[in-house]
């Protein structure tokens, strides 16, 4: 009976291990000095009302000094928008808010002005941000001011103004034009309707809170969930200009939840679990890097910190990563949101499960000691029973007074991954070279893999290479470990890895070469050996040369594969490159000189030539006119010949042939008419003979 | 009678054709010289590249193209010039020299041109 009991809870705690282990850390001293980094003020002072009030109740969070000149300008540009005549509502609510941190003294006639013009801008409201800045302003002025009659006028008119924009489904909408609603308007709105219980000079009506209870808790059965526990809101991304983003809708709908928490009596009946959720959304976020996000985190966190609600505890570890050689103990903190102390609990560890087998609990179910000085809850001598590995184990909190129930909510159960890691014993390791047949032993080396080996073997084809060592874990059990590798690296870089398989402690690879010839590409030579054997959980990982084999193989056929090209540096391509000689075209011989003057002188001998046999034959001049006209002509038209002729030899030493032409052009004129008037002379001379 | 007849023929023409070239007028001899010596020009520029290999081949042909271009054109102007040809009988020699002038003078652009 008693049995089944147990194997039944084993089981619901198996079940409930399907929801995903996660580890939360409450806020640290990482995110206070990040919120120094982005909240840096230029020139002391921020951009605008609303950036400088974050960033004040940021510090305020964190409890970081004021700085004067931050705190100066601040009280500047508040004192400037308040006293103005023209600040809008939303103008004075961030400087109120802002104020509410900086604390600077408001004028008398002032804040009488503003709550004037903040009643009036209650009265003229009519979308739901109208209500909020005003109402919200006239709440943070009654606060600050010393006067007690800061009242709403009509508290309940008011109240069922902004009701009117809720929706069915818990969300709001922004006015009544805009049909879109949010889960970021609910927020706003339930503060501000907070804000209107606070100013309102009699009780309102008790049906008019009730609804708005159900409403809330409308809102949150529309919350939203990822798998590791967290809770968030989000809204349907209509217009990307509007939309907010999970964070802040969520921190917005915490902030109206806890004010409104704070003003009503009796309790908001809410699942404290989503509470919790809610709580693990905005720790899982880390630290953001920009100051808005920073900014809804870190005000959402201090909402959760102390709210009338309920208060959400965080158990969180130092490290998830326990050591079996420094023998470390297991130590957990429960704290708030923002750090601070908890309340009086014990922390129980109900079980640890392996996340290889998920079979029963490795350890009994025991308390944790509460160590008063470091408010740490220790477990000492537990890894004696715990091996090497990873695990999920499984806390449970119990509050010591009963009253705190009420107040604060815890998980029913915090599942943790840990992570045991410790050194793991290498033994018997050694390497030899079998023949293939006999399985006889040709050689054979005992290795020592914690250090650098030299062993030298040879194989040939025909033989087999046997490689074998034993894992042992420090409880002594059999160790699988996630790699365990062999590696023979080629002379030219080409490499083939091999799995080292186990049965039990024994891990053993066999090398056949035969079968492996092709793998290797048929080629010979040395080839360097290198096991790797790692895993998470072993604090003595090891890649470890091993030495070289020798190996011999036959000539690779016509047809082998070609082994892979092996990769080239990449940047080699932006190297010098390969010197190109440029190839010019050889001269041509030239003869020798001698030979050419030669011939020039050979080819003037048939010139002189025609000169002599035109002396021989009897040339004469008769024919040249005597006349001093026609003789002119004939001169000026022997002088035009030699002209161009003498132009045709400049044309070949310098001239170009536009030049050459632009004074042939001349000449040629010239020519034609001395020539036509000698010649035409001529002709009628003879003509004159022949009829004489 | 047969043997010594080709020998003695060969002979008889030449003499014969010596005597009727000396009949020709002065005027065509002159051109007759002066087409001979253009072709042994081009003849001498030949051998010339025939020896050192014909490496400015333009050059080569501009020199032996003016030689027979000149040549062809004293020719023509030895056909229209000569009294004997019954075809240019109307053309007056003079017209035919500019023209040989003129000829000459655009061959000789050309050829300086491609020369190089």
């Amino acid at each position: 009976m008693a049995r089944s009991l147990a194997g039944f809870l084993v089981l619901l705690l198996v079940v409930s291990i399907c929801e995903a282990a996660s580890l939360f850390q409450p806020v640290s001293d990482s995110h206070r000095s990040a919120a120094l980094e982005l909240f840096t003020p230029d020139h002391g002072s921020f951009k605008s009302l609303e950036e400088t009030y974050e960033a004040l109740r940021t510090f305020q969070i964190f409890g970081i000094e004021k700085k004067p000149d931050v705190t100066a300008s601040a009280c500047r540009s508040i004192s400037e928008t308040v006293g103005s005549s023209t600040s809008t509502s939303k103008d004075l609510f961030y400087a109120l808010k802002a104020n509410s941190i900086a604390e600077c003294k408001i004028h008398e006639t002032a804040s009488k002005g503003i709550i004037s013009s903040l009643n009036a801008a209650v009265s003229a409201a009519s979308s739901l941000l109208d209500f909020y800045y005003s109402v919200g302003g006239l709440v943070l002025i009654k606060d600050q001011s010393s006067k007690d009659d800061i009242h709403l006028a009509d508290a309940e008119g008011v109240f069922r103004s902004v009701k009117a924009f809720s929706q069915s489904d818990g969300r709001w909408r922004y006015s009544s034009s805009n049909p879109e609603s949010s889960a970021f308007a609910a927020g706003i709105a339930l503060e501000t309707l907070a804000g209107i219980v606070s100013l309102a000079s009699s009780e309102l009506d008790q049906s008019l809170i009730s609804t708005l209870k159900n409403d809330i808790s409308k809102l949150f059965d529309s919350i939203e969930k990822y798998d590791d526990g967290t809770l968030y809101f989000d809204d349907k991304l209509v217009d990307g200009y509007e939309y907010q983003g999970p964070l802040s809708i969520t921190s917005s709908v915490l902030r109206g939840l806890t004010a409104f928490a704070a003003v009503t009596t009796g309790n908001i009946d809410l699942p404290r679990d989503k509470i919790l959720g809610l709580a693990k959304f905005f720790l899982g976020i880390g630290v953001p890097g920009d100051a808005k996000d920073f900014f809804y985190q870190i005000d959402a966190l201090a909402c959760l910190e102390s709210n009338r609600v309920s208060i959400p505890l965080i158990l969180s570890l130092s490290s998830a990563v326990l050591s079996l050689t420094k023998k470390d103990s297991l130590k957990v903190r429960v704290t708030t949101v923002l750090g601070s102390n908890a309340p009086p609990l014990t922390v129980k560890l109900v079980g640890a499960f392996s996340s290889v087998s998920k079979d029963a609990s490795l350890v009994e179910s025991q308390e944790l000691k509460f160590d008063q000085g470091s408010g740490l809850h220790i477990l000492n001598d537990l890894l004696k029973s715990i091996d090497v590995g990873s695990y999920t184990f499984v806390f449970e909190v119990v509050l010591q007074e009963p009253e705190d129930e009420k107040v604060y909510v815890m998980g029913s159960q915090t599942k943790v991954p840990i992570f045991v890691t410790g050194l793991v014993k290498i033994e018997n390791s050694e390497i030899a070279v079998l023949d293939s047949d006999l399985g006889s032993v040709e050689s054979q080396n005992k290795l020592d893999l914690t250090a650098k080996n030299d062993v030298s073997l040879s194989a040939n084809h025909l033989q087999k290479m046997r490689l074998s060592f034993q894992l042992t874990t420090p409880r002594g059990r059999a160790f699988r470990p996630h790699q365990a590798f062999l590696k023979l690296r080629h002379e030219s870089k080409v490499e083939h890895i091999f799995v080292v398989g186990n049965s039990g402690k024994q891990f053993e690879i066999v090398l056949n070469f035969l079968g492996l010839v092709e793998k290797f590409f048929y080629l010979s030579g040395k080839y360097d050996m290198e096991l790797t054997v790692g895993d998470a959980a072993m604090e003595n990982s090891l890649l470890v040369a091993i030495g070289y084999i020798e190996l011999d193989l036959p000539e690779a056929p016509e047809k082998a594969p070609r082994p892979p090209p092996q990769p080239v540096d990449p940047y080699s391509r932006y190297g010098p490159q390969a010197e190109i000689t440029h190839i010019f075209r050889a001269p041509e011989k030239r003869p020798p000189q001698e030979l050419s003057l030669a011939f020039l002188g050979l080819t003037i001998l048939p010139l002189l030539g025609f000169f002599i046999g035109l002396l021989r034959l009897g040339v004469n001049m008769k024919n040249f006119p005597t006349k001093p006209i026609p003789a002119t002509f004939a001169v000026l038209f022997h002088v035009g010949i030699g002209a161009v002729l003498l132009l045709y030899v400049f044309f070949w030493l310098k001239l170009d042939l536009f030049q050459t032409l632009k004074v042939l052009g001349f000449l040629g004129v010239f020519l034609v008419f001395v020539g036509h008037r000698i010649l035409s002379h001529l002709a009628a001379a003879s003509a004159k003979l022949k009829s004489a | 009678m047969g043997r010594t007849s080709s020998k003695e023929d060969a002979g008889a023409l030449f003499h014969s054709l010596r005597s009727a070239y000396a009949a020709t007028p002065v005027n065509l001899k002159i051109i007759d010289l002066y087409v001979g010596f253009a072709i042994f020009t081009a003849l001498i520029q030949v051998v010339y590249m025939a020896i050192v290999g014909s490496f400015p081949f333009n050059s080569f042909l501009s020199g032996v193209l003016s030689c027979f271009g000149t040549a062809v054109l004293a020719v023509c102007l030895r056909i229209q010039v000569n009294k004997e040809n019954k075809e240019f009988k109307d053309l007056p020699p003079e017209r035919a020299f500019a023209d040989f002038v003129l000829c000459n003078l655009v061959l000789h652009l050309v050829i300086m041109n491609f020369l190089g």
